[in-house]
């Protein structure tokens, strides 16, 4: 059969691959939005530009430092996240206290910062960033020809998703952070540091969004501009999954990678508020989100 | 909220209340009027415009204490309507201008509908995802011109009569407009159904607990929120004749939401401080282009962090205590005199 | 509340009076027959931070600079300033920016504007306000059609010039069914619109579209719709930013290893020194300037490198620089800087500048010159940075532009 539902069976195997690889980038923000407001309760609109931070890191750690991507996978996230850390211990947590929005509202500037910083040194253009040799070229699957590097990107962020989830679910360390979420006065009794995890928490999640910025390198353009496109997204997508939940946010994020991927074979026009659509009528059936609890 | 009953400074706060709104708005009208002989008159009319949007921004989380992220959709909305209204249809300007201001309510109507049964994150979260899907919508759809905009926007003759191509007429028409729509906003304000707004954002349990049906009032800020959105960007369309994508983007949510921030949220005057300023800053940094982002993202965070009064807000602090100067006076050097007794020594 | 009603009435009385006053003002305009304000200001109205920052950007201000300096304007008496600023690919921004500089920065000519959408916003605001628009940076011909104006004049290129060069030599050497990646704006839809029509003039099909947004970053999807719809050429109606990032996703993809081909209809030097050799080797293309052609061209590029960080002119600073040098002509000729007289000046006077050589700009805006046909250099071809062109073919002047009667230009009886 040359056709599945009138349309080509080989362009509908490739818009589902390209949604795949969308989603994969999407859950891996989502993951990171999602435990960061688990346990602050707190918006993280910074998550944008800090993922625009990690391509960029890469692309200095290859360019001034020499250092190659699969060393840039490890490095980039503990560079932004730090950077997260500082802004944790001296901004945000002096926020707690009051109305949530508040912590959106400054997060909002952040990103608003450090975007105009970089497009004021580098232009919105771009700069190139070259694929890793050993990821090069891509094989023939009959119905599309799928560039290696795009393979790795589901297969790795699929990795990291499933192995972010099982240490919060199912370590000692997650049952600390889920136990501080719903009572840090008690874990606190208990002799646990509650401040530090959390500030720890937060790189930690700012570090994933770095982590799909390098990720995004070497597809996307390295470019000041890449993380407020997709922030949007990636709130509906944390939104319709449940926002303190790991498990929607990447269930979520694949899924909508896919319906967003369809939608662009059947009717393209509405490829972009598909998300937006289903995010309002989530939060008018279903507020706290498909798995959310609250 | 200070309550008469029980502090005695509260008295006062009313009187200061309505003496700054009487100084406030004399002041206001007095500069707009002269100002034009002084400043480019189209920067003075965007001002005005952006004045307006954060006015009904701030009805909305000032005095209704809901935080929309998606205004933009209104102010934009409006827009085009309007410049298709005066550009293709040929209304004149101020069916045009009614026009975009129509669709704007009917587009607040809707959303209302759709977002008021939520509350804080979830609420702006779902106006900004209707927003989203209306600037994709303006994006795609025929009549907005997607990337071009809708252009050579006819500005006409106000009544038939006043050739509005000259900026000083078009200038006093659009004041006229902004005063309408900021006298109608405090009006609201102080009537009953603003009272009862004020009551529901301060504790909505307890006014809900007193019979009063808070979704319904919340409803229609939130339309008229809206309507007065869309009058500022359906005049905006006329002043500049063009309608763009720069009217729905979410960064134009943003740049309101910092307006009112900057000025005072849940002031009366704030919106305008704010709209003025960032007006100014943008204009003076223009040929910076990225500055301008980093600036506007600075202001936020001293805002949020240090400065959350806003510009009105601190002003009428700092004008209260002005009245109790002596008191505080007193009150510091008595202080000091303890404090050295305490450490002579004594009791 | 009685103070608003009181306040508001004397508000309204006062606007009124304002109104009459501001109407009668404007009746008195003065006549200028001299340079006004004394100074001849130019604006460079262009892209300086975005896609098309490149191609535009700072080179042309360094291209005015060097045209004011080389017509020797102070010799001949007159003042003549240059300003610059970034319309950021925005309509609203771009028309503001003519806007405030036209009412109170006195500037007498806009120059540059590429971006189609922008060029349009401004091509109204310089008519409605009666002074000069040289536009070089932007492509749609609509400019000299529908939309042309007694204010405007067109250098450098148009979408029409583009299709019937590079589309018809496409067409007629093979590529006869087409797919369209086409930028979603003015630009983009006035370059789709005149190759198709090419393509179809000159018996080939067109066998889909697809549309995408400025300034985008992934073009994998788009990619496989062209991939999966087997036309022999997939039709490239984007530039800038937009046209790399197509190339090297292209290439990621397979798609010329896969049997197609692909045309880029508006490519610049600098988009073939952002891919490399290796990547844009083969790519056919139309462009009015190159910094090779001649003495003249490669003295002129020397100087120009020197200036702007050893960057080489693409044909929208040539457009630029000979853009400069003929309105000032014109000025100096009339003396005075009055917009619609300094346009009907500078079509009555023949053109004649190192860059393009001799040429004439018709009624309807258009500036005549010859196109070249050039293809992109194998890497083992080159023998320098920079060296990437081999010449294929000249297009006369007389045939590279669309006819005078076939614009829809109200100025043409």
């Amino acid at each position: 059969m040359d056709q599945i539902f009138g349309i080509p069976i080989n362009a509908f195997m490739g818009q589902l691959l390209i949604g795949l690889i969308n989603g994969s980038f999407y859950a891996l923000l989502s993951l990171g939005l999602a435990v960061i407001f688990g346990l602050l309760n707190i918006i993280n609109f910074t998550h944008g530009a800090q993922y625009m931070m990690g391509a960029f890191a890469a692309y200095f750690l290859l360019n001034k430092l020499g250092m190659n991507y699969w060393w840039a996978l490890v490095v980039a996230p503990l560079l932004v996240g730090a950077t997260g850390v500082v802004i944790e211990r001296f901004m945000l947590s002096k926020l707690y206290k009051l109305d949530h929005l508040y912590g959106l509202l400054l997060t909002f500037g952040l990103a608003l910062i450090f975007e105009g910083i970089f497009r004021n040194e580098f232009g919105s253009a771009g700069l190139p960033y070259s694929m890793p040799e050993q990821l090069q070229g891509g094989h023939n699957l009959g119905f599309m020809f799928l560039p290696n590097y795009r393979a790795w990107v589901i297969g790795a962020s699929l990795v990291i998703c499933i192995g972010t989830w099982l240490l919060i679910e199912k370590t000692k360390l997650g049952a600390y952070l889920r136990a501080a979420t719903e009572n840090p006065k008690m874990v606190e009794a208990f002799g646990v540091n509650v401040p530090r995890m959390i500030t720890l928490t937060y790189g930690f999640g700012v570090g994933l969004a770095a982590l799909a910025g390098v990720f995004a390198a070497p597809i996307y353009q390295v470019s000041p501009q890449m993380g407020s496109s997709l922030i949007i997204v990636v709130f509906a997508v944390v939104v319709i999954g449940g926002m303190g939940s790991i498990l929607g946010a990447v269930v979520t994020g694949f899924g909508l990678g896919v319906i967003e991927g369809l939608t662009k074979v059947f009717y393209p026009e509405a490829s972009n508020t598909v998300i937006f659509v289903i995010m309002a009528i989530v939060l008018m059936i279903r507020p706290q989100g498909l798995f959310g609890q609250r | 909220m200070a309550d008469p009953a029980h502090d005695p400074l509260a008295t006062r706060d009313v009187e200061f209340d309505a003496k700054f709104f009487r100084y406030g708005l004399v002041a206001v009208l007095a500069f707009f009027l002269v100002a034009p002989t002084f400043i480019y008159p189209v920067f003075l009319m965007k001002v005005l415009c952006f004045a307006l949007f954060a006015c009904a921004f701030n009805l909305l989380i000032g005095f209704g204490g809901l935080l929309s992220f998606g205004h933009a959709m209104f102010l934009g909305m409006a827009g085009y309507v309007s410049a298709h209204a005066a550009k293709v249809w040929g209304l004149p300007v101020e069916l045009a201008i009614l026009t975009g201001t129509a669709a704007a309510t009917v587009l607040g109507v809707a959303a209302g509908l759709l977002a008021i049964r939520r509350q804080g994150i979830y609420f702006a979260m779902i106006t900004l995802a209707l927003a989203q899907m209306v600037f994709f919508y303006c994006l795609q759809a025929p009549f907005t011109g997607g990337e071009d905009g809708i252009q050579s926007v006819p500005r006409g003759k106000l009544l038939g009569m006043i050739d509005l191509t000259n900026n000083f007429a078009m200038y006093y028409f659009v004041l006229a407009i902004f005063m309408a729509g900021f006298l109608l906003i405090v009006r609201t304000i102080h009537s009953p159904f603003g009272q009862v707004l004020k009551a529901i954002k301060e504790n909505e349990p307890r006014a809900i607990s007193l019979g009063y049906r808070t979704e319904r009032y919340k409803f229609l800020a939130f339309v008229l929120s809206a309507a007065l959105a869309g009058l500022a960007g359906a005049t905006k369309a006329i002043v500049f004749q063009l309608a763009s994508l720069t009217d729905v983007h979410w960064s134009m949510s943003g740049e309101v939401v910092l307006m009112t921030l900057l000025g005072g949220m849940g002031t009366l005057f704030g919106p305008i401080a704010g709209a003025f300023v960032i007006m100014a800053m943008e204009n003076y940094l223009s040929n910076l282009g990225a500055w301008v982002t980093i600036t506007q993202g600075i202001v936020f965070v001293i805002c949020v962090l240090a400065f959350r009064r806003g510009i009105v807000g601190e002003l009428e602090a700092l004008l209260k205590r002005k009245l109790t100067f002596r008191q505080l006076l007193f009150v510091l050097f008595a202080f000091r005199h303890h404090k050295r007794a305490k450490e002579r020594g004594g009791p | 509340m009685k103070f608003p009603m009181k306040t508001l009435a004397v508000a309204a009385a006062l606007a009124f009076a304002a109104g009459a006053y501001a109407q009668a003002k404007k009746d008195e305009k003065k006549d200028e027959s001299q340079i006004s304000g004394g100074v001849v200001k130019i604006g460079v109205l262009n892209d300086q931070s975005s896609l098309y920052a490149d191609l535009g950007g700072q080179g042309s201000v360094v291209a005015v600079k060097m045209a004011i300096a080389d017509f020797k304007a102070k010799e001949k008496g007159l003042n003549v300033e240059v300003i610059f600023a970034d319309h950021q690919n925005k309509p609203d921004v771009g028309s503001q920016i003519a806007s405030k500089w036209i009412d109170a920065e006195g500037v007498d000519m806009i120059i540059d504007t590429p971006n189609s959408g922008v060029a349009l916003a401004v091509n109204q605001v310089v008519r409605d306000k009666k002074k000069v628009f040289i536009n070089s940076g932007a492509a749609s011909s609509d400019l000299t059609g529908a939309k042309c104006s007694p204010n405007t004049v067109h250098w450098t290129y148009d979408t029409w010039m583009l299709a019937n060069g590079t589309g018809s030599a496409i067409v007629k050497n093979g590529g006869d069914s087409w797919f369209f990646l086409t930028a979603d704006y003015a630009f983009g839809h006035a370059l789709e619109r005149d190759t198709e029509a090419v393509v179809l003039k000159n018996g080939g099909k067109v066998v889909g579209k697809v549309r995408h947004p400025l300034n985008t970053q992934d073009f994998s999807s788009f990619l496989l719709q062209a991939q999966s719809s087997k036309a022999k050429i997939v039709g490239l109606a984007n530039a800038g930013g937009d046209t790399s990032n197509s190339i090297k996703q292209a290439a990621e993809f397979g798609i010329v290893k896969g049997g197609q081909n692909l045309a880029g209809l508006l490519v610049f030097l600098t988009d073939v020194h952002a891919l490399g050799l290796d990547k844009a080797q083969g790519l056919i293309f139309t462009e009015t300037f190159y910094w090779d052609q001649n003495d003249a061209s490669r003295a002129f590029t020397k100087r120009f490198a020197a200036a702007n960080g050893g960057k080489y002119p693409t044909m929208v600073h040539a457009g630029v620089y000979a853009g400069t040098l003929h309105y000032l002509k014109a000025v100096a000729a009339l003396k005075s800087d009055d917009g619609t007289a300094v346009v009907e000046q500078m079509k009555k006077t023949p053109t004649d500048d190192p860059l393009f050589g001799k040429g004439t700009i018709r009624a309807d805006g258009r500036k005549i010159h010859p196109a070249y046909l050039f293809e992109v250099k194998k890497p083992s071809e080159s023998k320098g940075p920079y060296d990437y062109y081999k010449l294929k073919a000249t297009i006369p002047a007389d045939q590279a532009f669309r006819p005078l009667k076939d614009g829809g230009c109200e100025l043409v009886k």
